[in-house]
């Protein structure tokens, strides 16, 4: 897994509340065996026509907003557990997302690859809405080693929650799975008391 | 000190636990379908490690499979290729509960656990699908986890947690004529809204619940995820025990006695504290519908549309977007709006008894010229069931037909899909844009609402 220490980026917002995974990633497009490529079809359904071209008021389509922060409404990330989701946000560039809410499940998933979701006030939401519709060149610095993300139109800075191990999981690159294959003797322990 | 159902269990199979971080949870049962472990199995190979405890994983293919002609060549080369992928990882790993297309334990993977007795009281269940919370119906931690954590399983056993927060639903009396476990559970998310109980994990009590059967219990368990619960469970009683007991996969003799002595000490302690606890009216309860994207976006059938004003302003943008795509308006009622498809099945109401209901109301009458009917078991046995009973008599005898197990519809992964702008009222779980099909409209509803929709061609009160 790739090491997330601070980043300083321009945001793409997206302020629909309760955007599920069948949104972030559509089902008939989980067909892969690999990891590779998710980003291309990030949002499908409303990134593209039916002919595959672009839709113009969709705001990954807008050319003035870039940047590797995503900024979405409240409860993102509900529905299923396809992993595949957090995949095609990783894939498409994006190493944060930012909201006032998420899902558990995409959370979880969100964190074993690398990407950090940040759950912030929904007064600091609006406002980065807000900022960044008036002045798309607008940034956004989340420094994870301090748990603070800054709007830097304002200076407004709010200090965000992340499980202690997961933090130390993303400052250094390590996933879960190394952990638990470090724990098979005590696996092995559990198993013998309760036969 | 008094304990939750949900902390017995827990605590049961808690293996250790990471300083400031996330507990290692033991797993008792892993299912598996194809479309969520391809990358999990890629994984193992890369770092060169094999599958821990094989006979703890049940693999079933069901998400990316065709509803007809089984017995053919998938023909998606995609879709062809994937179960392709599935069939080797379970040969290469050695995977001794593999049920591809065509076996007679393939369907769907929350209906074959129980149905073969996979499922059992006081275990933890894990499965790369977020409806592993149906199995909470036999008093179980059962829960939906990403691909990555399915690697962890296969190489671990063991998943790292962080302990959610404990809810407990009461349902107080009884559920009126004509409404069901489905109403039961739309009612309690348009409640709670479909991030209203993320970080907890639920227990549903209450007569209402005690009333029920098994198969009304894995409905209400199924949809726990649709309010954002890490899961739902059901502490076990009489019911579960008679419903496990005889069951391929079950324990038997000596072993049984043993281990349904333990399940009669699962179950909430007098005086255990929750989180948060809740109480509803079951008599409260009408037969209830969807009309938005979310399944928190629910009503009882007879109701209307909320308005404008009746949502929270930082709601109204996404309120809006989700009625333009139904073609819906605020304040609207809908019964009598005039439907094209109905879906009976998915692993929330693909078993048995939704059969049963929906055979029952639609006996010596027609479907309506206007519908298409997708009706879909969720497993062999459920199928040859329905066959047995005499209930595909009288399906068929009022025009419709069934097809092969699978999820179907329900996702819209495979063929069956709704096309654009039509309106399904549909047995599954999700009504999200494009869930059943890109600019399909769900409608959410029970097994009845839907026999009543499949008749009338339109939204219809099956209790009138």
């Amino acid at each position: 897994m790739e090491k997330f220490v601070k980043l300083t980026s321009t945001v793409v917002p997206l302020p629909i509340e309760n955007v599920d995974t069948d949104q972030i990633i559509p089902a008939r497009f989980l067909k892969a065996t690999d990891k590779n490529g998710f980003g291309d079809n990030l949002f499908a359904d409303w990134r593209y026509n039916k002919d595959g071209s672009p839709k113009a008021d969709f705001v990954l389509n807008n050319p003035s907003f870039k940047g590797s922060i995503l900024v979405a409404g409240k409860n993102f990330g509900s529905g299923s557990s396809r992993e595949h989701a957090a995949w095609a946000i990783d894939g498409y560039g994006f190493k944060v997302v930012v909201s006032s809410f998420f899902a558990d499940i995409f959370k979880n998933n969100a964190l074993n690859n690398g990407v950090l979701p940040v759950v912030v006030s929904p007064e600091f939401l609006a406002d980065i809405f807000s900022d960044v519709s008036s002045n798309p060149a607008t940034t956004l610095t989340v420094d994870l080693e301090n748990q603070v993300i800054t709007n830097n139109a304002t200076g407004k800075a709010e200090s965000f929650e992340i499980n202690p191990y997961k933090k130390e999981c993303l400052l250094k690159g390590l996933d879960d799975i190394d952990y638990l294959l470090s724990k098979k003797d005590l696996i092995e322990q559990y198993e013998a008391t309760r036969k | 000190m008094s304990k939750t159902l949900f902390d017995k269990i827990w605590d049961a199979h808690v293996v250790s636990s990471v300083e400031n971080g996330p507990t290692q949870l033991y797993i008792d049962r892993h299912f598996c379908h194809e479309v969520t472990s391809p990358q999990a199995f890629n994984g193992l190979r890369a770092r060169g490690l094999r599958v821990f405890r094989p006979e703890l994983t049940t693999m079933t293919a069901d998400h990316n499979t065709p509803t007809i002609d089984q017995d053919q060549p998938v023909k998606d080369p995609i879709s062809r290729n994937q179960l392709d992928t599935f069939a080797r990882n379970a040969a290469e790993f050695n995977m001794p509960l593999y049920f591809p297309l065509g076996h007679q334990k393939n369907g769907v993977v929350h209906i074959i656990g129980p149905e073969n007795g996979f499922t059992q009281p006081g275990m933890t269940i894990v499965c790369g699908d977020s409806h592993t919370s149906t199995h909470g119906a036999f008093g179980t931690i059962a829960f939906g986890i990403g691909t990555s954590e399915v690697e962890m399983v296969l190489a671990t056993q063991c998943v790292l947690q962080s302990r959610p927060k404990t809810m407990r639903i009461n349902y107080n009396g009884k559920l009126g004529k004509g409404v069901m476990a489905k109403d039961l559970a739309l009612f309690t998310i348009a409640k709670l809204t479909t991030g209203g109980a993320t970080g907890y994990f639920v227990e549903y009590a209450g007569k209402a619940i005690r009333n029920m059967s098994m198969e009304e219990r894995m409905t209400v368990c199924n949809l726990s995820i649709e309010m954002g619960a890490r899961g739902g469970m059901i502490a076990p009683d009489q019911t579960t025990f008679d419903y496990v007991k005889g069951r391929e996969f079950a324990p038997k003799g000596e072993e049984w006695e043993q281990k349904l002595a333990y399940w009669k000490t699962l179950k909430s302690d007098e005086g255990a504290k929750f989180d948060l606890e809740l109480d509803f009216d079951a008599a409260d309860i009408q037969p209830m519908i969807t009309y938005g994207t979310n399944p928190g976006m629910g009503m009882g059938i007879q109701e209307s549309i909320p308005t404008l004003d009746q949502i929270d302003e930082a709601g109204r943008i996404s309120f809006q977007k989700s009625l333009d795509y139904m073609g819906f308006a605020a304040g609207e009622k809908l019964v009598g709006k005039p439907i094209d498809y109905v879906f009976l099945g998915s692993c929330t109401n693909g078993r048995i008894e939704d059969f049963r209901v929906f055979a029952q109301y639609v006996k010596g009458k027609k479907i309506a010229d206007n519908v298409t009917a997708w009706l879909v078991p969720g497993s062999w046995g459920v199928e040859k069931q329905i066959r047995e009973e005499g209930l595909l008599d009288i399906l068929t005898e009022a025009g419709f037909k069934l097809r092969q197990p699978g999820c179907s519809a329900c996702l819209a992964m495979n063929d069956d899909k709704v096309p654009a702008g039509k309106y399904a009222v549909s047995t599954s779980n999700r009504n999200f844009e494009g869930r059943q099909g890109p600019g399909a409209r769900t409608i959410l509803a029970g097994p009845l609402v839907a026999a009543a929709a499949a008749i009338s061609g339109k939204i219809t009160d099956p209790r009138v």
